[in-house]
């Protein structure tokens, strides 16, 4: 890049140039009205950055305003780098997740690692210290070698980041559809704790107190980042991408204990991450939010890259920095900390009252621009919103079974399918017991972790199936919060609140806006019915290949408490005798099923329908009977139905088996994705008590010893029969076996 | 009895360490930051987490070598009292000279996190008396480069002096020669495995076959020189 002759402010104009930089018409002219002149290169940079939907959330802001974000628990909700919920004994856990799909798309590694790193500095941020990471992945079906690539080097990528840092990964979901192919989604969430007396903010507030740069040096990595993430990518123009952000755990690592000591110091008078836009934003936004302004010497800035200009060291999104403002007079002793743990940090401004983010370069204004103006005033979109002729051809499809001659061959292959298939492949390369507090790890419905001190632990879990938030986004972004909220219930704890992941197609789809604001209609009627709100997010826009977007995928990262870790339950069954019991009803419901997908080769008809009130009672009835030690294995039905569920009722046991009878027509029974289901197992002598506890439930079956998966039908005709090692051998290899594969 | 986590830049798991022997044999613990680690000598023995020291750059454990803490380190273990390396401590100790050989990449090629079961191949050290010999233990391991890698002659010796103190006793997933687990220096006052025994102290976290091993430390502790 040659900047050594930055266009001048006419020129900018003349020649349109801000539309290289993401920037609309509309979009220009109204910086310069709000500025009373043409900005300069520097300013229409800063412009661009903090106007880009990654920064102002511009077109989904009018969407964001419809979640219910209160709570008796919500001590801080969305707005700063994550939400904070109060867990009890003056704790609080922090969290949210973040998207990062472009990044992950062109170099996957780099960017799923970056992502990871990001999500991170956004909790300690706040003063937590992270405890734990759950990420949500989705790609191609991993038939195309681009694909198998892109999934490898994600997943390396987390783990490369999370491992080094020592954070525990403890849940997570992938899933896999062609809709992803060349355009993955990494979302990756982060969790928290701290003492409610150290929760942190990124303010830039009284005048004249310092505003110190901590962490890695500024280079010309990432120059533009949150602008190309706003937009779609064409696979020609993954040629010509600027140079990408690359991370250093290592950096973190030091830069993170730094801040989470220096949090203790009453020096401190805000913290932020330099995420997207970098310096721009965080300078910006600190400012604003405090009602200050922030004059920064870009001269004092620490370079790793001679002759850096100031709009390169403003819109640079290098990786592991911080900006922090502390007490005037305190800086030696604040830089003295980072020192001891081999982090630069330099003074490089102060506090002003004027509101002004100010950039001095050379002994030159670079830059004067309000810095509301950058953080609050972007312009605030309504778009277009259109129901897609699809979505009542879809609803106009009566509900039928698919053709299914062999029913155990269907549930091998549904085993069989990424999706279903055991994520171990995924796990195994996470360190799930850093930190020794992983009281359940990646395979079961939730992760949860041992609040240390105390007799409780934290639940957490991604999930989003995308699938049917395309037939039907407003069941489908219900279905995804109760579905989370079934898998922490499963496990034996209290959803409290949630962040969300919001990747979709572009915006300026009036289909795609429609599929936004229905599914978050969804999610906020289920957020309510289920006491869940919304404490942070983050929107990924514009995630298309050639045109073609994405299916819908809100990703739902739901945190809840488990109140006493002797409830903590999991899906495998534990002795033989106990009473294997389905609750909920069955319905032939296969819109959108992984059924359907693997025999039609496409999705259609009407998501399976959801009623929140009976969401809400079975999953308040099942927490209760697991508090009260009446369950012994829990898990909730969800892909592939109720035959994968009861196969992984087996697999997570040591050497029992299972004999059901069902009711019904067999493949509905077996493969119907009906929602707000559950396959629970109960000790022979606590069924009369579980029976009166949940009303929904329906004995079918016992745990055998035998080995050994028997389903028979009403009249006793077996449907499927097989043993837990070939079912088994079935689900655990696939994944290996289809990136090893040959295309 | 005084333990010491050093802590070089990146051992990220000193914490797990640290509870540990708050969990097992509930002495003083400190943790001991690399550049202040000259007063080692006030510690009757050292702990080396795991984690990515320095990143791994370089080789895991290689950059720790140049901290002047890895002096100290090597006094202290040529004094005779006890230390224990795991996971990225025990690639320190490999690298320092301490412990004889070296690591290679897993055979996956990737990170690899799970539960192995663990053979004691002697329990007449200072680390493992509270074993009984043969016993197969279930613990954590979570590593990149868990490969540990021995010549010949150095498995000769090795085998001569009774250093192996534990193999992997199903599957050697990642390589190791001769599904070396653990071993000691000669004198037998050094401990390197890369298994996680700290990560299994707790019935919540999934295990507390690794209690023992601090248990030995703490009844053995005197003993160091009997070999």
């Amino acid at each position: 890049m040659s900047i050594n002759h930055e266009p001048t402010a006419e020129q900018i104009k003349e020649n349109r140039l801000y539309l290289q930089m993401g920037m609309t018409d509309a979009e220009y002219e109204r910086a310069v009205e709000k500025l009373g002149r043409t900005p300069n290169y520097v300013e229409t940079g800063l412009f661009s950055a903090m106007w880009s939907e990654h920064c102002s959330y511009k077109s989904s802001k009018s969407v964001l305003r419809r979640f219910p974000t209160e709570g008796a628990r919500v001590l801080q909700g969305p707005g700063e780098g994550a939400g904070i919920v109060d867990i009890g004994d003056n704790q609080a856990a922090v969290f949210k997740m973040e998207s990062h799909n472009s990044p992950s798309a062109i170099e996957p590694f780099i960017g799923a690692a970056t992502g990871a790193g990001g999500i991170i500095r956004d909790v300690f941020s706040m003063g937590a210290r992270p405890v734990a990471l759950v990420n949500s992945l989705r790609f191609g079906d991993l038939t195309d070698p681009r694909d198998k690539f892109l999934f490898e080097e994600a997943v390396a990528g987390i783990a490369s980041y999370g491992n080094a840092m020592g954070i525990p990964t403890v849940a997570g979901e992938v899933q896999f559809d062609q809709c992803y192919s060349k355009r993955p989604l990494v979302n990756a969430m982060a969790v928290g704790l701290l003492n409610h007396e150290d929760i942190q903010k990124g303010v830039a507030a009284g005048i004249g107190n310092t505003v110190i740069y901590a962490g890695a040096t500024t280079g010309r990595d990432g120059i533009h980042g949150a602008t190309m993430s706003s937009s779609e990518l064409s696979i020609e123009e993954e040629q010509e991408l600027p140079v990408m952000q690359a991370g250093d755990p290592f950096i973190e690592k030091l830069l993170m204990e730094a801040c989470l000591e220096l949090v203790q110091s009453d020096a401190l008078i805000g913290i932020q991450d330099m995420g997207a836009a970098g310096l721009t934003s965080s300078a910006a936004e600190m400012a604003s939010k405090a009602g200050y302004g922030v004059e920064l010497n870009l001269d004092l800035v620490p370079q790793r890259e001679e002759n850096m200009t100031a709009y390169e060291m403003m819109l640079s999104e290098s990786q592991e920095r911080m900006l922090i403002v502390v007490k005037k007079g305190r800086e030696e002793e604040v830089i003295a900390l980072f020192t001891k743990y081999g982090i630069t940090a330099a003074t490089i401004g102060h506090v002003t009252d004027d509101k002004m983010l100010r950039l001095l370069h050379k002994g030159e204004v670079a830059a004067e621009v309000s810095a509301d103006l950058l953080a609050e005033d972007a312009p605030s979109y309504q778009k277009e919103s259109k129901e897609p002729a699809s979505f009542a051809e879809n609803q106009a499809i009566e509900n039928t079974e698919p053709q299914v001659t062999n029913l155990k061959e269907t549930l091998l292959d549904l085993l069989q399918r990424p999706t279903i298939a055991s994520k171990e492949w995924v796990y195994n390369q996470f360190d799930t017991g850093a930190r020794t507090n992983t009281v359940l790890a990646p395979g079961a419905s939730a992760g949860v972790i041992r609040v240390r001190g105390t007799n409780k632990g934290i639940a957490m879990t991604a999930d989003c199936n995308s699938r049917f938030i395309y037939l039907d986004p407003e069941v489908g972004g219900k279905i995804a919060v109760a579905e989370a909220a079934r898998n922490l219930v499963c496990s034996g704890a209290e959803p409290i609140a949630l962040t969300d992941c919001l990747n979709f197609g572009s915006p300026d789809k009036p289909e795609v806006f429609w599929q936004l604001e229905k599914s978050a209609d969804g999610i906020s009627e289920a957020c309510r019915k289920l006491n869940a709100p919304v404490i942070g997010g983050n929107v990924s826009l514009s995630n298309e290949v050639n045109g073609v977007p994405i299916y819908p995928t809100p990703t739902i990262g739901l945190v809840g408490i488990v109140h006493d870790l002797s409830q903590v339950t999991t899906p495998g069954f534990k002795q033989a005798g106990d009473a294997i019991y389905l609750i909920g009803q069955t319905e032939t419901e296969f819109g959108g099923s992984e059924l359907q997908q693997m025999i039609e080769g496409k999705i259609f008809g009407k998501s399976p329908a959801i009623d929140l009130d009976i969401e809400a009672t079975r999953q308040q009835q099942l927490l209760e009977a697991i508090q009260a030690g009446l369950i012994q294995s829990a898990d909730d039905l969800s892909e592939g139905g109720f035959a994968v569920a009861l196969c992984e009722g087996t697999f997570g046991s040591q050497g029992l088996g299972a004999d059901v009878t069902v009711e019904g027509s067999a493949i509905t029974a077996l493969f119907s994705e009906t929602q707000s289901r559950f396959l629970v197992t109960v000790q022979a002598d606590q069924v009369a008590a579980f029976e009166e506890k949940v009303q929904d439930a329906v004995k079918i079956g016992t745990v055998t010893d035998g080995e050994e998966i028997v389903i028979k039908d009403a009249e006793g005709t077996v449907l499927v029969e097989g043993t837990v090692e070939e079912f088994q051998t079935a689900w655990k290899g696939a994944i290996a076996c289809l990136l090893n594969s040959e295309d | 009895m005084k333990f010491a986590v050093l802590v070089f830049p990146g051992l990220t798991c000193d914490l797990d360490m640290y509870h540990a022997i708050e969990e097992t044999v509930k002495q003083d613990v400190e943790y001991v930051w690399h550049t202040e680690a000259d007063q080692l000598d006030q510690f009757d023995a050292v702990l080396l987490p795991t984690g990515t020291s320095y990143g791994n750059y370089l080789r895991p454990g290689a950059l720790a070598k140049s901290s002047p803490a890895c002096k100290q380190l090597q006094a202290f273990a040529e004094s005779g009292k006890l230390v224990l390396g795991v996971g990225n401590g025990f690639h320190i100790l490999v690298e320092a000279g301490i412990l004889p050989g070296g690591f290679l990449r897993n055979q996956s090629l990737k990170f690899r996190s799970a539960r192995e079961t663990v053979r004691v191949e002697n329990n007449n050290t200072a680390f493992t008396k509270e074993y009984t010999q043969g016993q197969v233990l279930t613990l954590p391991v979570a590593n990149e480069f868990g490969n540990y890698y021995a010549d010949e002659q150095t498995v000769e010796e090795l085998k001569n002096n009774n250093q192996i103190v534990f193999t992997y006793a199903n599957e050697n997933t990642d390589g190791s020669t001769e599904a070396i687990a653990g071993i000691t220096n000669e004198k037998g006052n050094v401990l390197g495995m890369m298994p996680l025994p700290e990560r299994a102290v707790e019935e919540i976290i999934g295990g507390t076959d690794g209690t023992a091993l601090f248990q030995s430390i703490m009844n053995n502790r005197g003993e160091q020189h009997v070999n």
